[in-house]
C-alpha cells in the first residue's frame, strides 16, 4: 500500500476575493433546476457533477473520480448586485466610519499613521492579540471624526439599521456604494484598520460572487418512496439562484427601481439566512413543514456542530459496547468478552514465511468457526471477505505480505472505557479473555477507577489495529501501570467488599488446619509449594496471608482502628488488615508494594490477596440477616435514655424561647438561635447512638465486621437501621414550613418539637410512620436534585479546565510551558516530582531512614 | 559532603531530610547511604518530559468536582458566619469573578490586642460598618412637626463605642438637608431645613437609616474568635485597604478571601497564594484529596501573565495562539470571522488543531520523532 502521508504545517485564514472565488471554482451555477427528466444532474445546476458526485454510479467531471475518491469541488454564482455578508456587518460599519467617504483614506493624519504603523511593525508576527488590540483602538478612536485630515471632506454619521442596512445621515447607502468605498481603502490604511494586505481585503466583505460548496458537502437523501430530499443548504442555494435570476432579468428588462430594490433586498435576505439562520430581527427561513433550515452557521457551532461533533471527536471502527458484569475469577488486567464479539472484531496480522502455516488455519476455519478470520487484505490494498466460496481461492494465492484479519483471541490487546471519562484511569488497556455469555466481564476490583457498577452499566471496547498502537497501549495504559493515581499519589485499585471483610477476618481470628490452609492457598493460585513447608499443623490467618508476601518486605502502618500493622521480612506479625491497608484510595500496603516491587509484581500479589479474602470468607461463612441488627435490651434502654434527655432539653429550650429568656447569638435572630441550638442537640443524638452501639456491639456481628474492616457501611448506618434514623436536614437546617407556619397539616401552627420538624425517632427496621417517611422523602428528593444540578456544572468546569490546560506539557528542560512556549512553571510543582510516582505527594524520608538503619 | 546533595535535590526535600535526620542518630556512613538512596528515590520519582501535565491537572479537578456538593452555605468553623464553599466556590475561584459571593476577611491583631477578648472586641467595633439604623431602637415620623425622631439604642452604642456627640456630628455631616438635635429624653431629632412634603420625609427617613456612622465600609459582620491561643477577627465583607490602615492589625498575616482584593493590595504573588489557599480550603472542606501540585499549577497558570486570568473563554482560552483551538472551545464563528480579517495563521502547535486535522499531537508519545538510517539489505524487495 503506497500511501503518501502529508503533514499539514500551517493553516492560513483569510477572505476570498472575487478572483479567488473564480480561480477555485469549477462551475458557474446559472439555473435553479437540479435534475433533468431522467433524474440526471443538470449542467450549470446546483448538483452539477463537476462539483462532485453523490450517486455511486456517476463520475466527477472535474477529477474523474468516483463517489468515495472525489471529495468535491466548489462552484460560484454571479450575483446580479453586490450583497453584504452578514457576519461582517460590524466590521463594515467600523470601516465606513474610520475612512473618508470621498478619498477613502483612514481618518488619521500622517503623523499618527506613522506612529501606529511603527508600533504594528515592531510587533511579532505571531502576536495577533496585541495587533488586534491596537487596531481596535484605532477604529474606536475614529468613530466621531467629522473631517477627513487628507482631503478635508466632511464626514457624516453612519448607522446600521436592523440586520443589513447602512444609512448615512438617514439616507441608505447601497452595497454598491459601500463596496466602492471599501475598494478605495488602500495600502497602509488596510493594515491599520486590522486587515491583512495579503490575505484579506476590506472590499471582500461585500459579495459579488457567491461561493458554492461541493455537492458532497450537501448530499441529498433518497427516501423510501424513491423521492429525493435535498439538503437544507441546497434548498437555500436554490432560492438564491432563483431570486438572483429574477433580479438579473428585471434589471436587464429595465424594470422600475422599486421592483429591483425589492428583489435586491430579498436576495440579501436569502444570502443572509444562507450564512446564518439564527440572527435576531431576521425571520428564519423555513421548510414547508415550518421547521427552520439548518444553514452554515448552525452547521458549525455548538455541541452538535462540526467542531465539537466531527472534528474534536471522531468515530472509530473496531469497537464494541455492551453491558458489564462482574467476574472475580479473571485477572485485574483482563476483560472477558463474549465469543460473538470476538468473532466480529479482528486483529490484522501480516503473513510472513514463519507464521504462514499458522495463519492459513484461520482462513480455513473462516468467519463462522472460532477462532477464524473475516478478511484477507492483499498487498495492493484490496480487501477480500472470506466466505466458504472464496476460501479455496484465497488460500491458493496467499503469500507473505498479505494481511489476515483474524478473530480476537485470549491475550490480545484491548482498550476498555467507561463514560464519563473523567480521568485517565477511565480508559485502560486490558488483555482479552474470550468467555461464554453476552456481556463484558470485569474484575470487581477494577470497578473503582472506571467508577463502574453492575446495575446495567455499559462499557466500550476498542481493538488497536497497528503495532505502534498496541505497544503504546500495553506499556502505558495497562491496568498495572495505572495503580497509582496522579491525582493524589495513592492506589486506585485495591481490595473491595467481601475481599476486605475476608482478609480482615483472616488476619484477626481465623485459624485453619494445615491441609485446609494449603487448600485455600492453592485455590487462589499460590503454586510455590516451598512456601508451605514452614506452615505448622495449626495455621493462623496471618501466617496464611504472609505466604503471599515477598520475603524482603518490611512494612509498618496504622489501620482503621489506629493499631499498628507490622510486616517484618515478609511476615505479618501484628495488626488486622483492613481497608486502610489493602483497600483502594489509600491502601498503604499496596502503595508500599508498588514502590518496592513495581507494577507487575504488585498486581499479581494484589490479585492473590483479593482472591484470598474472598475464598477465606467463603470458608469462614459470612451472612447478614434481620437479627444482626437487633439490639440488646440494655442498649435499647440507653438509647431511650438519650432520646428522653434530648427531648427534655429541647423542650426546655422551646419554653425558654417562649418566655423570651434565650440569649441570642450575635447577628442572629432569636428564632435562628433557637433553631441552631435545637439542631445541635438533635444532631448529637445520632452520634451518641453511634457511640453506644459501637461500645456495646458484639464484635462478631457481621455488620460490625464489615464496618470495622471498611468493606461496607459504618456504625451510623447500623444505628439508622437498628436504633433511630435521626434528624432529616434540608440545607443545613431542620425541615421548615411547607404549610403556613408548620411542616405538615397535622401539626399545630408554630410547633417546634423535634418530631414536627423532621426528626425520625424510629429505626428503619421498625419502619417509619407516614410523616417521618415524608420527611425522609424530602431530604431524599433534595439530594437527588443536588446531584442532577451538580453534574452539568462540574462537567462544564471540567470542559473549561481541560480546554485551557490541554497543551501544557513538561519540556525536556523540566519547565512547564504552553503551546506558545511561554513558561508557566520553572519546575513542575516546585520540586519536579510526579505525583503518580510519589507517595501521597512526597518522598517517604522516614522509610528511607528506616531502610538505612535497618529498624 | 551534604552540600553536594543539596544542589541535586529540591530544597524542600533536602530540608525535610535534614529535619528528619535530627531525630535519628546516623553514622556518617549511614548518612551517606541515606542521601544516596534519597537522591535515587528523587530521580526515579521525577516527572517525565513530554508528560501532558495540563490534562492530568484538569482531570484531578474534574473528577472530584463530580463528588462535591452544591450546598452553597457552609459554616467556616463558626456557626454564625456563612461562607460559600463546595463546587460553586471552586467555580468562582477558577472563573476569576470580580465579585466574590461571600467576601470575608481573617484579621490578625498585633500582640497587644490579640490576647484579650475585650481588646479584640474593641478592634472589632472599629472595623464593623455601622449604620444609623443599628444604633436606634425605633424611627418615627412626627407628622405635626414634619420631623424624624429616633430613639438611640444605648446598649448597641455602648458596644460599638459610639457616643451621642459622635453620632450627632456624623449625622449632621452626612445628611446635609437636616439639622440634628438631641432632646432631653435622648431622642434624636432630624428636622429638615426647609418645608418638605411627607413623601420626601419618608425618603429622608430611609436615607437616615442607611447613614454610615463609623467603621469600614463593606464589613457587615465582625466576629472575634479564639484561634490557636490568640484572638482573631473574622468578618463578612472585605476591605483590606481600609483594614491595613488600622494600627492594631497585624498586616503581615491578615488575609481576605477576595482574590482580586488581594491582587490590588498585595500584588500578584499574593493573589496566587490566595488562589491556592482558597482552592485548598474548598477541597479540604469537602473531604477530598487533591495533590497540592495541581492547585499550584492552576494558580500559576492563572497568574502567569501578571494579573489574574480566569479559566473561561474570555480568560485563558482567549489568549491561545491557535485559531482552531479557540474556535473549538466556544463561539467558533466569531473566532473564524476575526481570524479571516487579520489573515491569522494557525501553526498547529497545540493539541486540538492536530486532532482536527488527524495528525499526532505534540505531547507524550506524539512528541519524539524517530530518525533511522536503514541499511538496504541485498535482495530485499519492497513490501
Amino acid at each position: 500500500m503506497a500511501e503518501i502521508s502529508k503533514k499539514i504545517d500551517t493553516i492560513t485564514f483569510g477572505l476570498l476575493s472575487s478572483d479567488d472565488v473564480k480561480r477555485l471554482s469549477h462551475v458557474k451555477v446559472v439555473t435553479p433546476e437540479l435534475y433533468d427528466k431522467e433524474g440526471y444532474p443538470v449542467d450549470g445546476g446546483l448538483m452539477d457533477t463537476r462539483m462532485g458526485v453523490i450517486d455511486p454510479g456517476l463520475t466527477c467531471r472535474t477529477c474523474g473520480e468516483k463517489l468515495k475518491d472525489c471529495s468535491g469541488h466548489f462552484g460560484y454564482i454571479e450575483l446580479a448586485r453586490p450583497i453584504i455578508h452578514v457576519k461582517y456587518i460590524r466590521v463594515i460599519l467600523d470601516l465606513l466610519r474610520s475612512t473618508c467617504k470621498d478619498c477613502g483614506r483612514i481618518l488619521l493624519d500622517d503623523v499618527k499613521i506613522n506612529s501606529h504603523k511603527e508600533y504594528l511593525d515592531s510587533l511579532d508576527k505571531k502576536d495577533i492579540l496585541s495587533r488586534r488590540k491596537r487596531t481596535k483602538l484605532i477604529r474606536d478612536s475614529l468613530k466621531n471624526i467629522r473631517k477627513c485630515p487628507h482631503c478635508k471632506e466632511k464626514q457624516y454619521t453612519i448607522k446600521i439599521e436592523k440586520p443589513t442596512i447602512f444609512t448615512e445621515n438617514d439616507k441608505r447607502i447601497t452595497p454598491i456604494e459601500i463596496k466602492a468605498r471599501l475598494e478605495k481603502i488602500q495600502g497602509v490604511d488596510i493594515e491599520l484598520l486590522g486587515f491583512n494586505n495579503e490575505h484579506s481585503n476590506p472590499s471582500s466583505t461585500i459579495l459579488t460572487l457567491l461561493f458554492i460548496p461541493p455537492v458532497t458537502m450537501r448530499p441529498s437523501i433518497t427516501l423510501e418512496s424513491g423521492e429525493r430530499s435535498e439538503d437544507d443548504l441546497t434548498h437555500k442555494l436554490g432560492d438564491i439562484v432563483r431570486i438572483n435570476q429574477r433580479l438579473f432579468e428585471n434589471i436587464n428588462a429595465g424594470a422600475p427601481e422599486v421592483i429591483v430594490e425589492d428583489l435586491w433586498d430579498l436576495l440579501q435576505y436569502h444570502i443572509t439566512t444562507y450564512y446564518d439562520n439564527t440572527i435576531s430581527d431576521v425571520p428564519p427561513a423555513r421548510h414547508r413543514s415550518g421547521q427552520p433550515l439548518k444553514t452554515l452557521t448552525e452547521r458549525i457551532k455548538s455541541k452538535e456542530g462540526r467542531f465539537r461533533y466531527n472534528l474534536a471527536g471522531k468515530r472509530v471502527n473496531f469497537a464494541a459496547r455492551t453491558v458489564v458484569s462482574p467476574d472475580p475469577e479473571i485477572e485485574f488486567n483482563e476483560v472477558g468478552i463474549p465469543k460473538q464479539v470476538a468473532m466480529d472484531l479482528t486483529v490484522p496480522e501480516r503473513i510472513n514465511q514463519w507464521n504462514m502455516e499458522r495463519l492459513k488455519k484461520f482462513i480455513e476455519r473462516g468467519p463462522k468457526t472460532y477462532p477464524g478470520s473475516n478478511y484477507v487484505v492483499r498487498p495492493d490494498g484490496k480487501k477480500k471477505k472470506i466466505t466458504d466460496e472464496t476460501k479455496e481461492q484465497l488460500l491458493e494465492e496467499l503469500q507473505p505480505g498479505f494481511i489476515i484479519e483474524r478473530h480476537l483471541m485470549d491475550g490480545d490487546v484491548a482498550i476498555f472505557n467507561r463514560q464519563p471519562s473523567l480521568h485517565k484511569m477511565s480508559i485502560m488497556c486490558h488483555k482479552i479473555r474470550v468467555i461464554a455469555g453476552r456481556s463484558f466481564r470485569l474484575n470487581p476490583a477494577v470497578c473503582h477507577p472506571y467508577n463502574a457498577d453492575f446495575d446495567g452499566d455499559e462499557m466500550n471496547l476498542h481493538i488497536p489495529q497497528t503495532e505502534e498502537a498496541r505497544a503504546e497501549a500495553e506499556t502505558l495504559m495497562q491496568v498495572q501501570t495505572q495503580l497509582i493515581s496522579p491525582k493524589h499519589g495513592l492506589n486506585v485499585i485495591g481490595c473491595v467488599e467481601d475481599s476486605v471483610s475476608g482478609n480482615y477476618l483472616l488476619s484477626k481470628q481465623i485459624v485453619l488446619e494445615k491441609d485446609e490452609a494449603i487448600h485455600l492457598l492453592m485455590s487462589i493460585g499460590m503454586e510455590d509449594s516451598s512456601k508451605f513447608k514452614k506452615l505448622k499443623a495449626q495455621v493462623t490467618g496471618k501466617e496464611i496471608f504472609s505466604v503471599l508476601l515477598p520475603k524482603t518486605l518490611n512494612f509498618v502502618s496504622k489501620n482503621r482502628a489506629d493499631e499498628e500493622v507490622v510486616i517484618k521480612d515478609g511476615e505479618l506479625i501484628k495488626g488486622n488488615l483492613d481497608s486502610n491497608i489493602i483497600g483502594e484510595e489509600g491502601g498503604t500496603l499496596i502503595r508500599k508494594l508498588h514502590k518496592d516491587y513495581g507494577d507487575e509484581k504488585t498486581l499479581s500479589i494484589l490479585s492473590m490477596i483479593f482472591k484470598l479474602g474472598i475464598k477465606a470468607l467463603e470458608l469462614y461463612g459470612f451472612s447478614i440477616g434481620i437479627k444482626d441488627i437487633d439490639l440488646e435490651e440494655i442498649i435499647v434502654e440507653k438509647i431511650r435514655q438519650v432520646m428522653n434527655d434530648t427531648n427534655r432539653e429541647v423542650k426546655n429550650l422551646i419554653s425558654k424561647y417562649h418566655d423570651n429568656e434565650l440569649e441570642t447569638m450575635p447577628s442572629k435572630t432569636i428564632e435562628e438561635t433557637l433553631e441552631l441550638m435545637i439542631l445541635q442537640l438533635l444532631n448529637r443524638v445520632r452520634n451518641r447512638v453511634g457511640e453506644l452501639i459501637a461500645d456495646n456491639a458484639n464484635p462478631n456481628n457481621p455488620t460490625i465486621i464489615m464496618a470495622n474492616a471498611g468493606a461496607k457501611g459504618n456504625i451510623l448506618n447500623l444505628g439508622m437501621m437498628s436504633a433511630l434514623v435521626g434528624q432529616q436536614a434540608l440545607r443545613g437546617k431542620r425541615i421548615e414550613k411547607g404549610y403556613d407556619k408548620r411542616t405538615l397539616a397535622l401539626f399545630k401552627q408554630g410547633e417546634l418539637s423535634p418530631k414536627s420538624k423532621g426528626f425520625i425517632e424510629t429505626p428503619f427496621r421498625e419502619g417509619l410512620d407516614p410523616m417521618e417517611f415524608f420527611f425522609g422523602a424530602m431530604t431524599g428528593r433534595d439530594s437527588l436534585m443536588d446531584t442532577a444540578l451538580r453534574t452539568p456544572k462540574s462537567g462544564y468546569l471540567y470542559r473549561r479546565l481541560s480546554n485551557a490546560l490541554q497543551d501544557l506539557k513538561i519540556e525536556y528542560d523540566y519547565t512547564v510551558r504552553d503551546a506558545n512556549k511561554t513558561v508557566i512553571q520553572f519546575k513542575y510543582g516546585e520540586d519536579g516530582i510526579d505525583v503518580a510516582k510519589s507517595e501521597k505527594g512526597t518522598i517517604n524520608i522516614r522509610n528511607l531512614i528506616r531502610e538505612v538503619t535497618g529498624k | 559532603m551534604i552540600e553536594e546533595y543539596k544542589s541535586q535535590l529540591p530544597l524542600s526535600i533536602f530540608e525535610d531530610a535534614q529535619k528528619e535526620l535530627k531525630n535519628h542518630k546516623l553514622t556518617k556512613k549511614q548518612e551517606k547511604e541515606f542521601f544516596d538512596k534519597l537522591l535515587e528515590s528523587y530521580k526515579s520519582s521525577r516527572i517525565d518530559p513530554g508528560e501532558s501535565i495540563g490534562v492530568i491537572t484538569a482531570e484531578s479537578f474534574g473528577e472530584p468536582g463530580t463528588q462535591m456538593t452544591l450546598n452553597i452555605f457552609h459554616f467556616a468553623g463558626v456557626v454564625e458566619l456563612n461562607v460559600t464553599l463546595g463546587l460553586p466556590r471552586l467555580i468562582e475561584i477558577f472563573d476569576a469573578r470580580k465579585e466574590a459571593s461571600t467576601p470575608s476577611m481573617e484579621i490578625y491583631l498585633d500582640k497587644q490586642y490579640n490576647k484579650d477578648i475585650n481588646a479584640a472586641r474593641k478592634v472589632a467595633a472599629l472595623i464593623k460598618e455601622t449604620k444609623f439604623r443599628e444604633l436606634a431602637q425605633e424611627f418615627s415620623i412626627n407628622i405635626a412637626k414634619l420631623q424624624i425622631e429616633a430613639t438611640p439604642n444605648k446598649k448597641n452604642m455602648r458596644d460599638l463605642r459610639i457616643t451621642d456627640q459622635i453620632l450627632l456630628k456624623t449625622l449632621s455631616e452626612s445628611i446635609k438637608e437636616v439639622s440634628v438635635k438631641q432632646n432631653k429624653d435622648g431622642t434624636i431629632v432630624l428636622k429638615p431645613g426647609k418645608e418638605i412634603e411627607l413623601k420626601d420625609l419618608y425618603k429622608l427617613k430611609e436615607k437616615a437609616k442607611d447613614t454610615f456612622i463609623k467603621g469600614i465600609p463593606g464589613v457587615t459582620q465582625v466576629l472575634p474568635i479564639k484561634q490557636n491561643n490568640e484572638f482573631v477577627i473574622l468578618t463578612s465583607g472585605s476591605n483590606l485597604k481600609e483594614v491595613f490602615k488600622l494600627k492594631e492589625v497585624d498586616k503581615s498575616r491578615s488575609v481576605s478571601n477576595d482574590i482580586f482584593e488581594v491582587l490590588k493590595n498585595l500584588g500578584v504573588e499574593a493573589a496566587r497564594q490566595a488562589i491556592v489557599n482558597e482552592s485548598l480550603k474548598v477541597i479540604q472542606e469537602q473531604g477530598l484529596d487533591v495533590d497540592i501540585r495541581h492547585i499550584l499549577f492552576i494558580a500559576d497558570l492563572m497568574t502567569a501573565s501578571g494579573t489574574i486570568k480566569g479559566i473561561t473563554r474570555s480568560g485563558i482560552t482567549s489568549e491561545k495562539e491557535s485559531v482552531l483551538a479557540r474556535a473549538s472551545f466556544e463561539t467558533p464563528i466569531r473566532h473564524l470571522i476575526d481570524a479571516s480579517l487579520v489573515g491569522e495563521e494557525d501553526e498547529l502547535t497545540s493539541v486540538i488543531e492536530n486532532v482536527i486535522v488527524n495528525q499526532p499531537v505534540p505531547l507524550g508519545t506524539g512528541l519524539p520523532g524517530l530518525i533511522a538510517r536503514i541499511k538496504k539489505l541485498d535482495g530485499m524487495k519492497n513490501g
